[in-house]
């Protein structure tokens, strides 16, 4: 059964984000045969259809006004409501991101319709379209279906492979004006107290710190490591809360949950709470001084030693790689 | 100020998760107050210490959710809501808990509501988002400030790891965020208090809702744990043998850098 799907394009600093790639793959899936139509909405936006294209969206559809340049529940809604009633979709997907988060339920709710947030997986099953989800914190997964009305969901980042990059894939791009009203909400500031460069939940490599760091300073050499591997410094639950670092980098049961590629643990014990931020991560790796440590149950590669001692080595010789290479 | 709290009861963080007959197996689990709700609690007292008014705790479940539901009294709130969906709805999802939420709300007084941003089970992160969408009152999730003057509201709102501050007025519905608070163990005599303060129970017929309208709009079809990892690999040797393999093993076996 073809179906037309709306995939919703999150801009962040002028770009679209890797997740709305990955949600394009889901809404072909959705579509099983159908067309996919990238959504993208903002006050100059337009020129990122072709980045829609090259990933495999059909159509693109633009939602540009002055009072969507930064995102808010109220603005953004109105603008893919008018989007969904042009469209008339069968399918959505918006990624399982702060905005996605924010804005799904509402646009759900606007619509009647049922949602699956933070979904890892999506195949066409004999006219279903099955989901997989974690839930327990990824201690356990669940397949979900929609049972009546839109098939509406949101995908988590870094799990669902986004189509081979075709440059030459082209499409048609279409404007809807809309009006919008009355926000709401105002937003007078936005305090930037991430780094620069890899987000963390998108990252291909984290390289967390626990209390074994022992100090603010101890993380500087993770954020070496991460520099050089091209990855994102995350922290257990512990390290936030003896201040070594922002609890924006918290990874676990309260706060982020991260699927790497690759998760490098250092001085991590491995609670319970924080594996369920991380477990699902494709390769771990635990540096603990602790052979008894929690974390190494769960790792993949395990050094047992001072990681004080371990860290500047494992900095050069991924330098010495990454020159090679 | 009347403000309405969402709660909802969670397995604790420590449980480990079995599967029996399909379905998650609760028997002799720990359950609490979910984490983030925690913080919706902590904030709404406060609120109302400084405000003035009265704290409503509500939460969509079954009986056994008056235990949550008075840990949240003897911590402080005034009045709880236990609104038992077991004998009515055979399957729920987020769209059937806001329906009920907000048919409960509707005809309330409401300056204020928090939820918790998340809950720790489902993880869907719905429900905030949609009761405000059905009550037509603009919502902010995630927060980890909330400071209230007359009807005028200043926010600040974690947008993973930043921070947006934001103007809004009441009535409004917030999502807690961890860092808003640290939520207050309930007192001793806390507790006892909390026996005599008022708990109503009510089903979908005092709502004049039926079992159709909140129908959920999807379904789990299959619950599976994830497989077991097999045991890793320890490395042995000088820390600096060791280093090297590892890199040489990241690079050649497991092929991640």
């Amino acid at each position: 059964m073809a179906r037309k799907v709306l995939v919703f394009g999150e801009v962040k600093e002028g770009s679209l984000r890797n997740v709305s790639f990955e949600a394009i793959a889901a809404g072909k899936t959705i579509a099983e045969g159908g067309e996919v139509v990238g959504v993208l909405v903002g006050d100059a936006v337009a020129q990122l259809a072709d980045h829609f294209f090259h990933y495999g969206a059909d159509r693109v559809v633009v939602v540009e006004h002055e009072k969507l340049n930064h995102y808010t529940s109220d603005g953004y809604s109105q603008a893919l409501l008018a989007v969904v009633n042009e469209e008339k979709p069968e399918g959505i997907v918006f990624g399982h991101t702060s905005l996605g988060k924010d804005l799904s339920p509402k646009l759900a709710s606007k619509l009647d319709a049922g949602l699956i947030s933070d979904a890892i997986s999506v195949e066409a099953v004999g006219g279903n379209i099955v989901f997989t989800r974690p839930i327990y914190s990824g201690k356990a997964f669940e397949k979900k279906i929609v049972t009546s009305g839109i098939i509406f969901a949101t995908i988590r980042p870094n799990n669902i492979t986004p189509l081979v990059k075709d440059e030459a894939h082209t499409g048609e791009v279409t404007t809807i004006a809309v009006d919008i009203k009355d926000l709401r909400t105002i937003i007078k500031e936005v305090v930037r107290k991430t780094s620069e460069g890899v987000d963390l939940t998108e990252a291909k490599v984290v390289i967390a710190g626990g209390r074994g760091l022992k100090s603010a300073d101890g993380f500087k050499p993770l954020q070496e490591l991460a520099d050089v591997l091209g990855g994102a410094v995350g922290a257990s639950r512990g390290a936030c809360d003896a201040g070594y670092c922002d609890y924006s980098l918290q990874i676990g049961q309260t706060g982020k949950v991260v699927t790497p590629d690759l998760y490098i643990a250092v001085g991590i014990s491995g609670a319970i709470q924080h594996l369920a931020g991380m477990s699902n991560s494709k390769v771990i790796v635990a540096i603990n001084k602790d052979p008894e440590a929690n974390i190494f149950n769960i790792a993949d590669y395990g050094i047992v030693g001072d990681l004080f001692e371990v860290l500047p080595i494992l900095i050069e010789e991924m330098k010495s790689l990454k020159v090679k290479a | 100020m009347n403000i309405f709290v969402l709660l909802k009861r969670t397995f604790d963080t420590e449980e480990k998760i079995s599967i029996a007959n399909g379905v998650i197996n609760e028997d002799g689990a720990e359950f609490i107050i979910n984490p983030y709700d925690e913080y919706a609690v902590e904030e709404a007292i406060q609120i109302r210490d400084d405000h003035g008014g009265e704290v409503t705790v509500l939460t969509v479940g079954n009986e056994d959710a008056e235990k949550q539901l008075r840990t949240a009294l003897a911590m402080g709130a005034d009045k709880a809501v236990l609104i038992n969906i077991e004998d009515d709805v055979e399957y729920s999802d987020q769209y059937t808990t806001a329906k009920i939420i907000a048919e409960y709300l509707k005809d309330k007084e409401v300056d204020l509501i928090i939820a918790g941003n998340v809950a720790i089970d489902n993880a869907s992160g719905q429900v905030g988002p949609r009761v405000a969408d059905l009550l037509d009152i603009p919502y902010i999730t995630t927060i980890t400030n909330l400071t209230i003057d007359g009807k005028n509201v200043s926010v600040v709102r974690d947008v993973e790891g930043d921070e947006e501050k934001i103007e809004t007025t009441l009535p409004l519905l917030v999502t807690a965020q961890q860092g808003l608070n640290d939520p207050r163990y309930p007192s001793l005599p806390g507790i006892m208090k909390a026996k005599k303060k008022p708990l109503a129970t009510l089903e979908l017929d005092d709502l004049d809702l039926e079992e159709e309208d909140v129908e959920a709009k999807t379904k789990t079809i299959e619950i599976y744990l994830p497989q077991q990892k097999q045991a890793g690999k320890l490395l042995t040797g000088e820390i600096e043998e060791q280093v090297k393999e590892l890199v040489s093993l990241l690079h050649t076996e497991a092929k991640v850098i």
